[in-house]
């Protein structure tokens, strides 16, 4: 598929990533994704400067919210003529905005533009009761006091309880831990293996932060001045003491092999390749295509291995295999996540019954997650793709032009999001 | 701010300091503003640099009245600047000249008045009693800006022979401006340069690199510089980088985080520039510094090294790379680099060996760069603060502040804005002839002015 023009990654932006209730406690969603916005201004020198969309969203949202990015751009340092959109698909929400604003680049529909996401889970919404709404809209649209003071005697002491956000999936009633468990068990991912793996995102996260990769592309936030639930001294044998919290008393899954909820922001900023050169902006890879799916998780598939479709989908129309790539970046929902993924590419059978030609083959794990992921830098859901797609750019345009990396980011609702990068 | 400090500046509290000799300072004039009354221009001798550099400047004169007669001739009204030509002065007795034009001048000079000499550096003259006379000017500059009040203030500058209206008008402009708010008692020297004029927004276009940007001192220079057309580099410590990029937004320039002590920091700024803007960089103003506080007794070798690493060492290993004329993005010819001293280095200050030798250093950095880059127009200067109202030195405890504050001749201490205007006139092209000077903005501090 040729497209009129190449959109391509001039930068990113994001906000260390804090644990929940922890740096960022104070801050709102609309706050956060107006410092990644500040920041990624100032690294460019955009202030005053008007873009040609700005697309953001969040997973966790108050009402209020209802057109976060514009108001985010309001507040930001960009000029006030900067349209914006909001979008929401999970925790594939992220990568999403970055492909909205791509394609409209490579067809010419904006020239530069802005993509991300945030998510705070300090300042989840928090909702009454259904009893207790009910209640109180009878009692507003009551017209005498008697009936008023009715409505209102329904209320029970039970009925006061907040109702907090759950990362609950509504078809199953099961927490996307409950139905990883479940992957995890069907697929023998080890207690090792994910320790492992989990001890990996930590160590290549804390060197990355040491070596200054991260110096262009986070800026510091309410005195946080590195991701909070880095953790650089963990290691196997620690990760090893901690009891599993899913899959029941013989679980593998830890605490420490799983995302803490958190709060951050991450922004990507996008231009055409040729406006980006006529206006002195790196390009560090460009987006050559992307391809989203989703798997029948209430009929009983695994709720988190929607990617294996969308990268096998990505690969066969783009003529391309595993073996093709320089750098793979499979967010870490959890470590079992992770390594479910890599076991499904080399199932034959999985791949076939997804609709996929045959197995897509194994990887190079050296290739995987070499700066850390989700698993140490946390993951606030919608602020995941920003931060993946500004780090993959980065490190591909470190290997030079023509390096390939792939992006694979599982979501609620069992679906999935993947991208192609490419190095320039 | 603790109780004796709000005790201090509550009603009462400020009515007792009146009485007790330490007064609410005055007010000073700041920014870009001439003076109120007539600038007067006196000559004593034929030269006419001061009358021609005004014209050139667009500032009309007036002609100066003279202690000759009993009683004292007086002004009509407030003047608002003297400027004197004493370059011709070679004898003791012809001093009687200066004093004649002074003794009226002192007398009608308004509030952040200004009196300006313009004479020859002792090296410049020949001759025990001329060389004698030269320094005398500088005694006198010295003591007559301790006795001046109202923020008014008196600077001495030693022109070279050569020297032209357009290499001076710069300097003059800035002397007599508020700009120069907190600029006094010193003396500095002007050399003869092809100097384009004087503009309103000299540095339009043109990239000026600021360090330690975040806030304070360096916020203001980076606001200030930006205010004259510069596309501001904001560059400070990556853990800085809040301030940072609300330094670079609220200014249109852009953020660069970045430990200036890394191996590779000068490249990167390089780097940054070029790809950027695609050009050279005009200006580097090395203001990033740290403070590491201990009496000698108590400095190890790590409090030793981290201060000259930050303060001098980093700055000459990104120069080096700035003024490598291969380097895309490097220094242009013609720039300008701006160094920050301190008076705690010029004077010594106790519980500071490590930051003053920094600083010291500073100074004798931007002398030894000065006539090695003159072929290349580049000039190499730095600023010297003395107190100056930040977030550092609120931190000082309230009386050794409120000492450290009084203890000058505008019995205050300086804004960060009087720092930036000081260093945003060393980056002017017009500022061509000034290099190899340490300014101190001071107030004139009693120690080390």
């Amino acid at each position: 598929m040729q497209l009129p023009r190449t959109a391509v990654v001039v930068g990113g932006n994001r906000t260390p990533f804090a644990k929940a209730n922890g740096a960022y406690a104070p801050a709102s969603n609309h706050d956060l994704l107006t410092a990644a916005i500040d920041g990624l201004v100032a690294r460019f020198g955009l202030a005053g400067q008007r873009m040609d969309e700005v697309v953001g969203g969040a997973v966790l949202k108050h009402t209020r919210d209802f057109n976060l990015t514009r108001e985010a751009v309001l507040s930001s340092a960009l000029a006030p003529d900067t349209p914006a959109c909001d979008l929401q698909q999970a925790c594939g929400t992220g990568l999403e905005t970055v492909v909205y604003l791509a394609n409209k680049i490579a067809l010419g529909q904006a020239d530069i533009g802005i993509a991300g996401g945030v998510d705070s889970a300090s300042d989840a919404p928090i909702a009454v009761s259904e009893p207790l709404r009910r209640a109180l809209l009878a009692a507003n649209a009551a017209r005498t006091l008697p009936s008023r003071l009715q409505a209102l005697a329904g209320i029970r002491p039970s009925h006061l309880a907040p109702e907090t956000p759950r990362v609950v999936e509504p078809r199953t009633g099961l927490s996307m831990g409950e139905h990883q468990a479940r992957t995890t068990k069907k697929w023998d991912v080890t207690r090792a293996e994910q320790d492992e793996l989990a001890a990996a995102s930590h160590q290549h996260l804390a060197a990355a932060w040491d070596s200054g990769f991260f110096d262009e592309l986070v800026t510091p936030y309410l005195g946080l001045t590195r991701d909070a639930t880095l953790r650089p001294d963990t290691s196997v044998e620690k990760l090893a003491t901690l009891k599993p919290v899913f899959g029941g008393p013989d679980g593998t899954m830890t605490a420490g092999n799983s995302t803490p909820l958190s709060d951050g922001a991450a922004v990507v900023l996008l231009a055409d390749a040729d406006y980006a050169a006529a206006h002195h902006l790196p390009a560090l890879a460009r987006l050559v295509d992307a391809e989203v799916a989703a798997v029948d998780h209430p009929g009983g598939a695994d709720l988190l291995l929607a990617p294996v479709t969308a990268v096998g989908r990505l690969l066969a129309r783009q003529g391309l295999t595993l073996a093709d790539f320089d750098l793979f970046e499979i967010h870490e929902a959890f470590a079992s996540t992770v390594l479910a993924t890599l076991k499904a590419w080399e199932d034959e059978e999985y791949c076939r019954s997804v609709g996929l030609p045959g197995a897509l083959g194994s990887i190079d794990r050296a290739k995987l997650n070499v700066t850390g992921s989700s698993l140490a830098a946390g993951h606030p859901f919608a602020a995941t793709g920003g931060r993946i797609v500004a780090t993959a750019a980065t490190l591909l345009h470190q290997r030079g032009p023509g390096s390939r990396g792939l992006i694979s980011i599982c979501a609620a609702g069992g679906q999935g999001v993947a991208a192609i990068l490419e190095g320039m | 701010m603790n109780l004796l400090e709000k005790l201090f500046y509550s009603p009462p509290g400020q009515a007792i300091a009146g009485k007790a000799g330490l007064p609410e300072p005055p007010v000073l004039r700041r920014g870009p503003v001439w003076p109120d009354g007539p600038i007067v221009v006196a000559s004593l001798g034929s030269g006419t640099l001061a009358a021609d550099t005004l014209r050139l400047l667009g500032r009309a004169t007036t002609e100066p009245v003279r202690d000759d007669a009993e009683p004292v001739p007086g002004y009509p009204g407030k003047i608002g600047a003297l400027v004197v030509d004493v370059t011709e002065l070679r004898r003791l007795v012809e001093l009687e000249q200066l004093r004649a034009v002074l003794r009226p001048a002192v007398r009608a000079l308004e509030g952040s008045g200004r009196i300006v000499l313009l004479a020859r550096a002792p090296a410049e003259v020949d001759g025990w009693e001329a060389k004698a006379v030269a320094q005398a000017l500088d005694g006198i500059d010295r003591t007559v800006g301790k006795e001046l009040r109202k923020g008014a203030t008196t600077n001495l500058i030693q022109v070279a022979p050569e020297v032209t209206p357009s290499a001076l008008a710069s300097t003059l402009g800035f002397l007599l401006q508020g700009r120069s708010a907190f600029v006094a008692g010193q003396t500095w020297q002007v050399a003869p340069a092809d100097a384009p004029a004087v503009a309103d927004r000299p540095l339009a276009g043109r990239v000026v690199v600021v360090t330690g940007a975040a806030r304070g001192i360096g916020a203001a220079i980076a606001r200030v510089v930006a205010g004259q057309g510069a596309q501001i580099v904001a560059v400070d410590v990556p853990a800085a980088g809040e301030g940072l990029s609300a330094t670079a937004n609220a200014i249109g320039g852009s953020a660069l985080q970045l430990d200036i002590t890394a191996a590779d920091a000068g490249s990167r700024i390089a780097a940054h520039v070029a790809s950027r803007y695609g050009e050279r960089i005009h200006g580097i103003v090395h203001n990033a510094g740290i403070t590491r506080d201990k009496l000698l007794a108590n400095t190890d070798a790590a409090r030793w090294a981290s201060v000259l690493e930050v303060n001098l060492a980093a700055q000459l290993r990104i120069n080096q790379v700035l003024l490598d004329s291969t380097v895309a993005g490097g220094l242009a010819d013609g720039g300008r680099i701006v160094g920050v001293s301190s008076t705690s280095g010029l004077a010594g200050n106790r519980g500071q060996t490590n930051y003053a030798a920094s600083k010291a250093g500073v100074a004798g950095l931007v002398r030894a760069m000065a006539p090695d880059l003159a072929e290349r127009r580049i000039t190499v200067n730095a600023v010297a603060p003395g107190f100056i109202e930040t977030e550092m030195t609120a931190r000082i405890p309230f009386v050794q502040r409120e000492i450290f504050r009084r203890t000058n001749s505008l019995g205050q201490g300086g804004k960060p804005v009087d720092v930036a205007e000081t260093i945003a006139y060393f980056l002017e092209p017009a500022s061509a002839g000034v290099t190899g000077q340490v300014v101190r903005v001071c107030g004139q501090n009693l120690v080390g002015a």
